[in-house]
């Protein structure tokens, strides 16, 4: 996994509460094996005016002009702005691996739905629980500066914006950890591999009925 | 010391280690595995040279891409049109082979959509950690599990660990009391919870239905439930295993046997909050209060009753919520005030992980019995929850009372809940749908959903707009 120490970025708006998984990548394009490739059809629905396929030609389709990530302003951007309840429905992946690819790395948002918060963690992308008040300034900072930037410092804890000023975010200890040093959830899982024997083979002794082959 | 919950007490019993930092590592007694999210997961076991902790803890079935109409279905993953979704269907195959999972395949007859088919089979159990790449994972907690979806990365990580590491939520109890009134559905019953505490109502926590109503529900309804309380922002929903719970897992192929049987069930006896247990958050509905409910918007909070009228988003004082009403009726070309019985269908949608199970049936065929689809009507549609399902109705004339009054009558798999097979809405449609979401695009682009119970599904495919089951 990529680490995160400190994160510079343009910011993005995506001005609305509730912004479902489907939202976000369309189920159609759920259809990929791969991991990555998803960035294109990230909001697509909103993106462009026609129905998005897997393997279009994306330079081709009608673009809605209106979209913000279809505006200059916000080109480059790595620094999603969003609302309320943000990766609400389901628990596709896919949709942190389209913000991903697409180069987002920090989602600032009053509230995220809980799978989607922790699918970010598994693919280096940092999601930030600020209250209703400090995302609302951020948003009218963004709005009255063209290229607006933030620095984000995993290690501190703080968003650092243009003018100095600086805000906390809480993340927990463990997250905060894995994320700074891009460790490899299922290789530090093993090192406990010794006590999930031990856990295991007390459990089948206790309830053996769930341990029955299936065919 | 105050009693645990059942979620506590779940929690409890398959925690494997504490760590300092606040995390857990939980242990998981079933994976199960669709072929949408798992492609890569796999790929990833491969590329790190790791093989499944367990195998035997796996079941894997293939729902959302599988195609339901017969002349499709009857070439197995060959015959599936869309290359793209073959291909997904074939690596799920493949990846099943490759690692020794077993797999109910397309042509299998207890193929079906996995949440329907995990208990069915008594691949889920009560007392169960149960997890899958699908946020409805939480209709399994209707057996008293602790049951919930994840993402890939940790399908990956339960594949080659058996665990899953965990921040412990906090307990939400969500009671209805009294009784349902006649007409009035499981259905109804969480689209009106969800419409109180709304879509992030629930976000953090587990939720415990109970009280009389919860009680009261058959399994198949207390499934329906469970199905949505991820809509609701709870990752698991669940209900405390009871007489009704052990007398539906009893005799299903995987439920234990024998003198097994009834070690299982003294063990079961204790799934259940203690009386003097902490929750967090408590909600409380009467059961007497709730009537069908229709949703109107493109969230599933957006709902109401069936004699309620659409919302004014002039009405509303807060920005963000007045945009989000706009947004919604401009999506589903809906205006304010208009009575939620004048909305016209092109499409009816009963299926779905939230009601294709036996009952859901026999509750949409009493409803069209000797009656017919209205003219106005495109498609009505009834799509089995698993092949198991599909042989009961058969059995029980149910196909004849659809097909008769003019609905369709599929192969088991999610199909319309989602359109990533061949059965979507067209632009601007309107469906009566018994699924559990109502996004934007959601069954097919710029398709316009409303949730509804089978019956209400039922009764709107045959007069062309809704109407009040319970007047039926
Ligand atoms: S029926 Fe719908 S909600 Fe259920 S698993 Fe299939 S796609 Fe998901």
């Amino acid at each position: 996994m990529k680490k995160f120490n400190t994160h510079k970025g343009r910011t993005a708006p995506m001005d609305r509460a509730n912004v479902d998984t489907d939202l976000i990548i369309p189920k159609q394009f759920l259809k990929s094996i791969k991991r990555s490739g998803f960035g294109p059809n990230l909001f697509d629905e909103l993106r462009y005016h026609d129905q998005g396929e897997p393997g279009q030609d994306h330079s081709r389709r009608p673009v809605n002009a209106d979209f913000p990530l279809n505006q200059a302003r916000y080109q480059d951007a790595s620094i999603l702005l969003t609302r309320e309840n943000f990766g609400c429905g389901s628990s596709r992946e896919h949709a942190p691996w389209a913000l991903d690819d697409h180069g987002f790395r920090v989602i600032i948002a009053p509230s995220f739905a809980d799978i989607f918060y922790n699918n970010c963690f598994k693919n280096g992308l940092l999601p930030i629980v600020l209250e209703h008040a400090l995302v609302e300034e951020l948003f009218q900072e963004m709005y009255d500066n063209h290229g607006h930037e933030l620095t984000v410092d995993l290690e501190r804890q703080v968003i650092e914006s243009p003018h100095g000023r600086e805000i906390a975010f809480e993340i927990d200890a463990f997250r905060k950890h894995c994320l700074f040093h891009g460790l490899d959830d299922i290789g530090l899982t093993l090192e406990s591999a010794d006590s999930i024997r031990d856990f295991e083979s007390r459990w089948e002794e206790q309830s053996p009925w769930l341990f029955g082959a299936l065919k | 010391m105050g009693g645990k919950t059942l979620y506590d007490k779940l929690w409890d019993s398959h925690l494997v280690e504490q760590r300092a930092d606040g995390s857990s590592l939980i242990y998981i007694d079933r994976q199960l595995i669709h072929e949408v999210t798992s492609p890569q997961a796999f790929e990833g076991l491969r590329l790190s040279g790791r093989r499944p902790w367990r195998v035997d803890a796996n079941l894997a079935v293939p729902d959302h891409n599988v195609p339901t109409r017969h002349d499709e279905r009857i070439g197995g993953i060959g015959g599936i049109v869309d290359p793209v979704s073959r291909l997904q269907v074939q690596t799920l195959n493949d990846n099943c082979k490759d690692f020794g999972i077993v797999e109910y395949d397309i042509n299998d007859q207890r193929q079906g959509i996995v949440h329907v088919v995990g208990p069915e089979q008594g691949a889920t159990l009560p007392g169960m950690t149960v997890v899958c790449g699908d946020s409805h994972t939480s209709t399994h907690g209707a057996l008293g599990a602790l049951a919930h979806g994840i993402g890939t990365s940790e399908v990956e990580h339960v594949l080659a660990t058996q665990c899953l590491v965990q921040q412990k939520m906090k307990n939400m109890l969500v009671r209805v009391d009294g009784k349902l009134k006649p007409g009035v559905t499981a259905k109804d019953a969480v689209l009106a919870i969800i419409g109180e505490i709304g879509t992030a109502g629930g976000t953090g926590y587990a939720i415990e239905f109970g009280g009389e109503v919860i009680r009261d529900l058959s399994m198949e309804g207390r499934m329906t439930v469970c199905n949505m309380a991820i809509e609701a922002g709870a990752r698991a929903g669940m209900i405390a295993c009871d007489e009704k719970t052990i007398e539906y897992v009893k005799g299903r192929t995987y439920a234990p046997k024998g003198e097994m049987w009834h070690h299982a069930v003294a063990a079961w006896r204790d799934l259940h909050s203690d009386a003097d247990a902490y929750f967090d958050g408590v909600v409380a509905l009467q059961g007497e209060d709730i009537k069908p409910q229709v949703t109107w918007g493109t969230s599933p909070e957006m709902v109401l009753p069936v004699d309620g009228v659409l919302p004014d988003p002039a009405a509303s004082d807060n920005a963000t919520e007045r945009e989000s009403i706009e947004r919604a009726l401009a999506y589903m070309g809906l205006q304010p005030g208009m009575p939620i019985t004048d909305i016209k269908l092109d499409k009816v949608f009963i299926g779905s992980c939230t009601n294709s199970r036996i009952e859901d049936l026999r509750a949409a065929a009493k409803v069209v019995a000797g009656k017919r689809v209205a003219d106005s009507i495109r498609l009505a549609m009834v799509v089995p929850g698993s092949g198991e399902v599909k042989e009961q109705a058969e059995g029980e004339g149910l196909d004849k009372v659809f097909t008769d009054a003019g609905l369709e009558w599929r192969e088991p798999g999610c199909s319309m809940c989602l359109a990533m097979n061949s059965d979507k809405l067209g632009n601007g449609e309107h469906c009566a749908s018994t699924s559990n979401r109502n996004f934007e695009g959601r069954q097919g682009f710029g398709g316009r959903t409303h949730l509804v119970s089978p019956a209400m599904a039922a009764a709107a495919a045959v007069t062309g707009h809704f109407v009040d089951v319970r007047e039926w």
